[in-house]
C-alpha cells in the first residue's frame, strides 16, 4: 500500500482478477468476535455453524482439529461487522472493542 | 504522430454547413464506433444528420438511442471501455443530467468526444446560447475546446479525437460552439477526403480494453488508501494536453495549412488594453478592435480557444504587457469573486509583479444579443476604470438595470 501513483494501474483499474485477497481489510475493525466454547453448538456437536454460514468475507472458519470440533478467526479479513455474534442462537460470539 | 500531407485544394469538398452539421460531418469522417445520444435543442442536428448518414449507410457505427443524457454517457464510457472510437452530443439541461458520468468518463480516463451546443440552463427554461452548461463541467476532468466559427467546428471535432486517445492523455474532451448563433447559421467549410481523415486520426488503439481473454475490472472502489493516487494521475494527464494539442495542430495544419493554438493572438503586440473572450463573441470583438483601432486605440484580442487546462503559460504571456485586460463570458457564477474566465486569468496573472487591470464583463445569458455596441461599451468603462485606478470586480452589461 506504499505504491506511488505512478505504480498503480490506470484509473483504479484491476488488472488481475482476484486481487482482492491482498487488500487485507481487517484494518477497518474496531470490535472483534470473541468466542465461547462452553456454549457454541458447534463445539459442543458439531451442529449449527450460523457464523460461518452468514459471515460475509469468509473469516469465520469451522474445522476439526485433533479429533475435536474446533474454530478460527481470520483476523486480516474479519471486519468486525458483528454478523456472527448477531445470529449466533445460544450467544456465544461477544464483541470486544480492539 | 503520423506522417500526413497537404490535401490539395481540389480534394477539398465546399458546403455551406450549419455548425452542427460540420460537426455531424466530422464524426462520421471519424469513423465513430458507438454513438450515443439524448436529442436536445440546440445539439439536436448533429445527431439528426448523424442518424441520416447512418440511415442511408454512410457509417457503420452502433447508434443508441438512450433514454436520457445520463443514460447516454453511461453507454459512452461503456463503449469506451471496448476500445471503440465514441461520441455523443448535448447542450444545457441534458450536459446537467450527464453531471454524475462526466466525472466517471474522465476519471475512468475515457476519451469520449462530447459536443455540446452551449445553451443556457434553467431556470427560466431558455434555449439560447451562454456558458452556463459547460463551465459548470469545468472541474470534471473534460478537456474543453471552444470554437469560433463551421470551419472550426470541424476542424476541432476531428483534432479532439486524436487528442482524447494520445496515450499521453486518454481524456474526454468537450467540442463547445455557441448554442443558435454557430449551431445553427451556414457558413462555408471545407471538408478533408475521407481517406485524409483516416489516415490522421488512424483506428484507436486502446491502452486497457475490457476484453473477454484478458479480463480487467474497471471503476473499482478506491477509499482513503488509493483514490488520491488516481486523481494524481488524472491531473498530470490532463495537463500533457497541450504538448499533445500543440502536435495534433501542427499534423492537421500540414494537412489544411490551419491551425488555431491554444489562444489566437489577434493583434496584441501592441495593444495597451486586451480583448478576453472566446467562441462568437470573440469575432464580434476583432471587428469592434478594427474599428477602434481605425479610431486610433491600441487594442487587441485573445481569443481563448482552450479552457481546460487552462494556458495560463500562453495566455500570461500575451497580456503581461498590456494596461487592462477585459473579460466578456457568457456565464454567470452566482456568488463567486467574479466569473469563470475572469477568475483563471485574475489567478494567472497573480504571481507578475505588475499585472494589468482585469475587468470582467458578464454579457449575452440566455442568448442576450451581444453586438459591437456591447464590447464598446465594455472598453470604454475599462478606459475609465483605468483613468480612475480601479475597477469593479464584474459587473453585468446588456442587462436592463
Amino acid at each position: 500500500m506504499n505504491e506511488k501513483f505512478n505504480e498503480i494501474p490506470m484509473a483504479g483499474n484491476i488488472i488481475k482478477p482476484g486481487n482482492a485477497l491482498e487488500y487485507k481489510t481487517g484494518g477497518w475493525r474496531a470490535e472483534r468476535p470473541v468466542h465461547n466454547d462452553e456454549t457454541c453448538l458447534w463445539i459442543k456437536n458439531g451442529t449449527c455453524g450460523l457464523c460461518w454460514i452468514f459471515c460475509p468475507d469468509d473469516a469465520i472458519r469451522l474445522i476439526e482439529k485433533d479429533g475435536k470440533y474446533s474454530y478460527e478467526y481470520d483476523y486480516d479479513y474479519c471486519k468486525g461487522c458483528g454478523i456472527c455474534a448477531n445470529q449466533c442462537p445460544t450467544s456465544s460470539i461477544k464483541m470486544e472493542s480492539e | 504522430m503520423t506522417t500526413v500531407e497537404r490535401i490539395p485544394a481540389e480534394k477539398m469538398k465546399i458546403e455551406g454547413l450549419t455548425g452542427d452539421a460540420a460537426i455531424a460531418h466530422a464524426l462520421k469522417q471519424a469513423d465513430v464506433d458507438v454513438l450515443a445520444a439524448y436529442p436536445i435543442t440546440p445539439q439536436t442536428i448533429i445527431v439528426e444528420d448523424f442518424e441520416k448518414f447512418y440511415a442511408n449507410g454512410e457509417v457503420k457505427t452502433k447508434v443508441i438511442p438512450v433514454e436520457s443524457e445520463h443514460s447516454a454517457m453511461s453507454a459512452c464510457v461503456g463503449a469506451s471501455a471496448t476500445g471503440a472510437r465514441v461520441a455523443t452530443a448535448t447542450a444545457s439541461a441534458g450536459l446537467a443530467l450527464m453531471w454524475e458520468i462526466l466525472y466517471c468518463a474522465a476519471s475512468m480516463r475515457m476519451p469520449i468526444v462530447l459536443t455540446v451546443a452551449n445553451r443556457a440552463l434553467s431556470a427560466p427554461i431558455n434555449i439560447h446560447n451562454d456558458w452556463s452548461d459547460s463551465y459548470g463541467a469545468r472541474d470534471s476532468g473534460f478537456i474543453q475546446l471552444y470554437c469560433q466559427n463551421s470551419q472550426e467546428a470541424y476542424d476541432t471535432t476531428l483534432m479532439a479525437f486524436k487528442l482524447a486517445e494520445d496515450h499521453r492523455v486518454l481524456l474526454p474532451v468537450m467540442v463547445c460552439i455557441d448554442g443558435f448563433i454557430l449551431s445553427h447559421n451556414v457558413e462555408r467549410v471545407e471538408m478533408l477526403p475521407d481517406d485524409a481523415v483516416k489516415k490522421f486520426l488512424g483506428v484507436r488503439e486502446p491502452v486497457q480494453p475490457l476484453d473477454p481473454k484478458n479480463p480487467i475490472t474497471m471503476g473499482p472502489l478506491a477509499l482513503t488508501d488509493y483514490y488520491f493516487e488516481f486523481k494524481e494521475q488524472q491531473d498530470r494527464a490532463i495537463h500533457a494536453a497541450p504538448e499533445v494539442f500543440k502536435e495534433v495542430e501542427e499534423a492537421f495544419k500540414k494537412m489544411t495549412g490551419r491551425s488555431y493554438g491554444m489562444v489566437e493572438d489577434y493583434k496584441t503586440e501592441d495593444a495597451e488594453i486586451i480583448i478576453l473572450t472566446h467562441s462568437t463573441p470573440a469575432g464580434t470583438a476583432k471587428v469592434v478592435a478594427d474599428t477602434l483601432r481605425e479610431q486610433g486605440e491600441k487594442v487587441g484580442v485573445l481569443r481563448l480557444k482552450m479552457f481546460r487546462p487552462f494556458p495560463v503559460k500562453e495566455v500570461v504571456e500575451k497580456v503581461k504587457h498590456a494596461k487592462a485586460v477585459i473579460v466578456f463570458e457568457k456565464c454567470l457564477s452566482f456568488g463567486a469573486t467574479c466569473n469563470p474566465l475572469a477568475l483563471e486569468l485574475r489567478a494567472a496573472l497573480y504571481n507578475l509583479d505588475e499585472r494589468p487591470m482585469v475587468t470582467d464583463f458578464v454579457i449575452g445569458l440566455g442568448g442576450r444579443d451581444v453586438p459591437p455596441t456591447t464590447i464598446v461599451e465594455g472598453y470604454n468603462k475599462t478606459k475609465e476604470y483605468l483613468a480612475k485606478g480601479e475597477a469593479p470586480l464584474y459587473e453585468t452589461l446588456g442587462v436592463r438595470k
